[in-house]
């Protein structure tokens, strides 16, 4: 044990020793306990991995019966030192799928292919999302029904291909993690 | 000019700028009721989904929120029509005193029957429209609606086009428009005051 890893200990027994009351310490070993179900939860959260990259929560919406598409999306973490690039994907009951880009100009909604696919800078992210870039889901053999899970893979130029599993979620349903400027909060995702 | 003189007119300014602000507020406050006067509107009389024909002459005086789009849109339409249907949850019987109204911009591939089935997953008193390509542009210029073919990798297409809902009084006249940004309660609070003008 290093000198440091040693201080540390000891502050902390004897901050844990400050404690005298029996209430208190059984409080600070529901915290603990507590925090230990966050970090199962967390483990729980609906990610895929491959080399560098990170996938978070890759969702869709449920169709209208005889849609022909539907949307893809999610968030990718690259933790690399290099940059990589979303070049293409599957889903199983989709025809084909494409990349695209979404926006709305002047009440116009305009969507146009991503040619060379969705750049993840090093230590980065790129987030695919109903009103930006988004998987196109192509000629759907069956409709995405709410609650199914639907397998796919997602290829990284460099990172490679990796399976990933899209969770439907209602026809009209934004995003679950809104962007607060504090981080990710990763056991906070798979709120319904 | 003596103290109690100022002292009427600066009574009276308040007086008048009081009041105006009344009547501005009077406007602006029934803005959502009265026409535009903007040209954007006109009859429309398509096949529908309903398996027959659909036209606006035959709404008696109710008004009508249409909006355009097609059902190979994977975002804005199937949104915007979720949306409806939760908005006209909301209003409750009011609802039945105004017509939603969805036009295809790809009446190619969208037919009424295509488009029937697709709708069964909304509000069922939404009506969906289509038409010959010329029936369309001819809708689509009256509400100054945009709308184009976007060439897709597998030799297929997608559409850019306009994603406002139009409001109409019971004389087809433009009140105003629902947008994608506009919370549940404003879009609410819009199609109550439409309901209730007809
Ligand atoms: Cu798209």
């Amino acid at each position: 044990m290093t000198l440091q890893a040693f201080r540390k200990q000891s502050a902390s027994s004897r901050l844990f020793r400050s404690f005298t009351g029996i209430e208190q310490r059984i409080a600070i070993a529901t915290l603990a306990i507590g925090l230990l179900f966050v970090g199962v939860d967390a483990a729980r959260a609906h990610e895929f991995k491959i080399g560098a990259i990170e996938i978070e929560h890759p969702w869709s919406r449920a169709t209208p019966p005889g849609a022909k598409v539907g949307g893809g999306y999610l968030v990718i973490a690259n933790d690399g030192d290099s940059d990589d690039t979303l070049v293409a994907a599957t889903l199983e009951s989709a025809g084909r799928t494409e990349i695209h880009q979404m926006s709305v100009d002047n009440g116009v909604m305009k969507m146009r292919p991503v040619e060379g696919g969705i750049a993840v800078p090093a230590h980065g992210k790129a987030e695919l999302a109903p009103n930006g870039f988004h998987l196109m889901f192509m000629d759907l053999k069956q409709p995405l029904k709410q609650g199914e899970k639907v397998k796919g893979t997602l290829t990284f130029a460099k990172a490679g291909t990796v399976d990933v599993v899209f969770e439907i979620d209602a026809i009209g349903a934004m995003p679950k993690h809104e962007h607060h400027g504090d981080g990710d909060m990763p056991g906070m995702k798979m709120e319904n | 000019m003596t103290r109690r003189r100022i002292a009427a007119i600066a009574i009276a300014a308040v007086v008048a700028l009081a009041g105006s602000a009344v009547v501005g507020y009077q406007l602006s406050d029934r803005g959502a009721s009265t026409a535009l006067r903007t040209g954007i509107g006109g009859p429309i009389d398509l096949p529908a989904t309903t398996g027959k024909r659909f036209s606006t002459a035959d709404l008696g005086g109710k008004p009508y929120a249409v909006f355009f789009g097609f059902t190979r849109c994977p975002n804005i339409c199937p949104t915007t029509l979720s949306d409806l249907t939760l908005d006209m949850e909301q209003l409750g019987p009011l609802a039945d005193r105004l017509q939603v109204l969805f036009v295809t911009v790809d009446p190619e591939r969208d037919t009424p029957d295509s488009m029937k089935d697709y709708l069964s997953a909304f509000d069922p008193r939404i009506v969906g429209l289509s038409g010959t390509p010329e029936e369309i542009a001819a809708v689509a210029k009256a509400y100054r609606v945009y709308y184009e073919k976007v060439p897709t990798e597998g030799g297929d297409y997608t559409m850019n086009h306009t994603a406002t809902v139009y409001l109409m009084d019971g004389k087809g006249e433009l009140t105003g428009t629902l947008s994608l940004e506009e919370e549940q309660p404003t879009r609410v609070a819009k199609l109550k005051r439409l309901a209730e003008s007809g």
